[in-house]
């Protein structure tokens, strides 16, 4: 019989800490997937957030180094103007990249950085429980947005990769999701694009990967997914952002 | 050979030669002429140099490229050595190497740009959160940053540490006659830590979150015993005419340099005053002035500040002999001149009082 699917080997034998029906666990795989099959175990590093992705390391059989809060992309500036050889990638959330680590992010975009950022957006500060996130929605309700927000108290969602995409600097932005079969399909093809673009010294690529979070939006599972088709992506269209053609 | 050179354009030559491989820098005063230095000397060699977009994003670019065994630098003054902390404090947690410059400028706040030595409880006090320490150098010279400069990045390495080096503006501005040709570079260090990829070996994780407190102290622990070890080992200091002295000033690059001026005046009236110059402030020189006050009662701290080193000489001295206080903070320096009026007046009182006794 034919095996169609596998445990990457690169994905430790742990058990994911992350909530039921969380994104993470598939973004963790699927970037666990691609560099198996890309082959990239003895060239990458991984630059880890805080926040739910901070424990990457204990699910990643490659090199990771934490990093403060936000600061990924600047960290991962300097892995890789000191080893170019290797492939240089941070793991972020919203909160982490869209507010704290705002500037860090865009000027690395703006320098056209040849590193990839994996932009986790769930639209929410989910390790420190719940609180509204540069990407919450308007009229969502979080812990700090009890009423829903309000743009004139919290402002709008931000839109990374559209943000990202005036710049000269990066060369290919695209917003996927998890939410279903077809969507994690084409989120693992844009991980690997990104790779083989950085690979190709072709500069900096965002992949945004739009992940459910049931517990901090207090769904189900099965609606938080279809939360994601039916409201959220219409605040984030998914799709190739930008694809700079050489 | 000696070129005549800004302390800050020496000390990027002397990280240079002491294998510096990336510069990572943001423009604050009085330590611009560094960052421009590096843009030139560094991209010429095909080193790594990088305009950060804030001094938080450079220390961290630091972090990013010391992790990959490289050694690397920042530099800044008093407002962006306050950003700073935030990754210094990763640094020494993960124990990574990092060598970075505050050439302080008189604050709190924005402050301005003059000489200053008011980051010194910063420095020395690790500055950032948790428990941890910085090694920190204080040169008094722009011959003694081609020591202090190779120093730095060795000790970063054989500890594992963040080494500041502390100077001012002054020190970073002035220009002197100075030469490279005794300038050894530092030896270079195994790195078994360093993560590149887990090419024929096991993957690597770097990070300092440990939720098990157990962990966490331990790890404290760990930082404590080396911080105990680099006390031991790696004290610096110089002493002037002190062998006869009955007052012994205490005082800190530049602000040391115009002591001397003023001490060579009084040895000139007959008063018997000497000094003794930290270059390490972290680790201090404690157990240096504990013998001293065996047999001198009188120690004169001066500095550039309203009184910051003035704790670590009353700590050393553990109750022991009398504390005379003089600062200047604010960015104002003294004349040799005036150091001598107020070092004389204080050996004076001292000696009525001696008389009285």
């Amino acid at each position: 019989m034919k095996k169609v699917y596998t445990r990457p080997k690169l994905l430790k034998e742990a058990h994911f800490h992350y909530c039921l029906g969380c994104g993470h666990g598939i973004i963790n795989r699927l970037i666990m997937e691609v560099i198996e099959e890309m082959n990239l175990q003895e060239k990458a590093i991984c630059v880890a957030p805080a926040g739910c992705g901070m424990l990457l390391y204990n699910y990643f059989e490659i090199d990771v180094l934490e990093s403060a809060h936000g600061r990924g992309a600047a960290v991962a500036t300097g892995i890789k103007r000191a080893s170019p050889q290797n492939l240089v990638f941070s793991y972020q959330g919203d909160g982490d990249l869209a507010a704290i680590g705002t500037a860090e992010g865009f000027h690395a975009a703006n320098r056209g950085e040849n590193i990839t950022i994996i932009f986790v957006n769930n639209g929410v500060y989910g390790m420190t429980g719940g609180q509204m996130a540069p990407t919450t929605l308007l009229t969502q309700v979080t812990t700090t947005t009890p009423a829903g927000r309000d743009a004139l108290i919290a402002g709008h969602p931000v839109r990374i990769c559209e943000v990202f995409a005036v710049l000269d600097g990066t060369s290919y932005l695209e917003r996927v999701a998890v939410n279903k079969p077809s969507a994690v399909i084409k989120t693992k093809k844009a991980i690997a694009k990104a790779f083989q673009r950085q690979l190709d010294g072709r500069g900096f690529s965002l992949v945004e990967i739009l992940s459910p979070c049931p517990t901090n939006w207090k769904m189900g599972a099965i609606e938080a997914c279809q939360w994601v088709d039916e409201v959220m992506s219409k605040q984030f269209p998914l799709g190739v952002v930008k694809e700079v053609a050489c | 050979m000696k070129r005549l050179m800004s302390g800050n354009a020496a000390l990027g030559e002397a990280a240079f030669l002491s294998g510096c491989t990336c510069y990572f820098g943001y423009p604050i005063t009085p330590q611009n002429e560094l960052t421009e230095y590096m843009a030139k000397r560094m991209v010429e060699a095909g080193r790594v140099f990088i305009q950060s977009e804030s001094e938080i994003a450079a220390i961290n670019m630091v972090l990013g490229a010391s992790v990959t065994g490289a050694r690397a630098m920042t530099s800044s003054s008093g407002p962006g050595m306050s950003l700073k902390q935030e990754g210094i404090s990763y640094l020494a947690a993960d124990e990574l190497p990092a060598v970075i410059v505050d050439m302080v400028r008189g604050g709190p706040g924005m402050g301005n740009i003059s000489p200053a030595q008011s980051d010194y409880l910063q420095a020395t006090r690790g500055g950032g959160h948790g428990d941890y320490k910085t090694i920190v150098l204080a040169p008094g010279s722009v011959q003694e940053l081609t020591e202090v400069v190779p120093l730095a990045f060795d000790l970063a390495d054989k500890y594992r540490n963040p080494v500041i080096i502390l100077g001012d503006g002054m020190l970073g501005q002035m220009m002197e006659p100075v030469s490279f040709d005794d300038l050894k570079p530092p030896a270079e260090y195994e790195k078994d830590y360093t993560l590149t990829g887990a090419k024929g070996r096991p993957a690597r994780k770097m990070h300092s979150l440990l939720f098990d407190t157990k962990l966490l102290e331990e790890h404290n622990w760990k930082l404590s015993r080396k911080f105990q070890r680099i006390e031991q080992n790696e004290v610096k200091y110089e002493t002037y005419l002190t062998d006869d002295a009955d007052m012994i000033v205490v005082a800190y690059g530049i602000g040391a340099r115009i002591v001397k001026g003023a001490i060579k005046r009084l040895r000139q009236e007959n008063l018997k005053v000497g000094m003794i110059r930290p270059i390490t402030l972290w680790p201090f020189p404690a157990k240096v002035l504990q013998e001293m006050a065996k047999t001198v009662n009188d120690f004169f701290v001066f500095e550039m500040s309203a009184g910051q080193m003035v704790e670590d000489v009353k700590l050393s001295l553990e109750g022991k002999g009398h504390i005379h206080f003089y600062g200047r903070p604010g960015g104002v320096i003294p004349t040799p001149v005036e150091l001598f009026r107020i070092i004389s007046r204080h050996y004076y009182q001292a000696h009525a009082l001696k008389r009285k006794k």
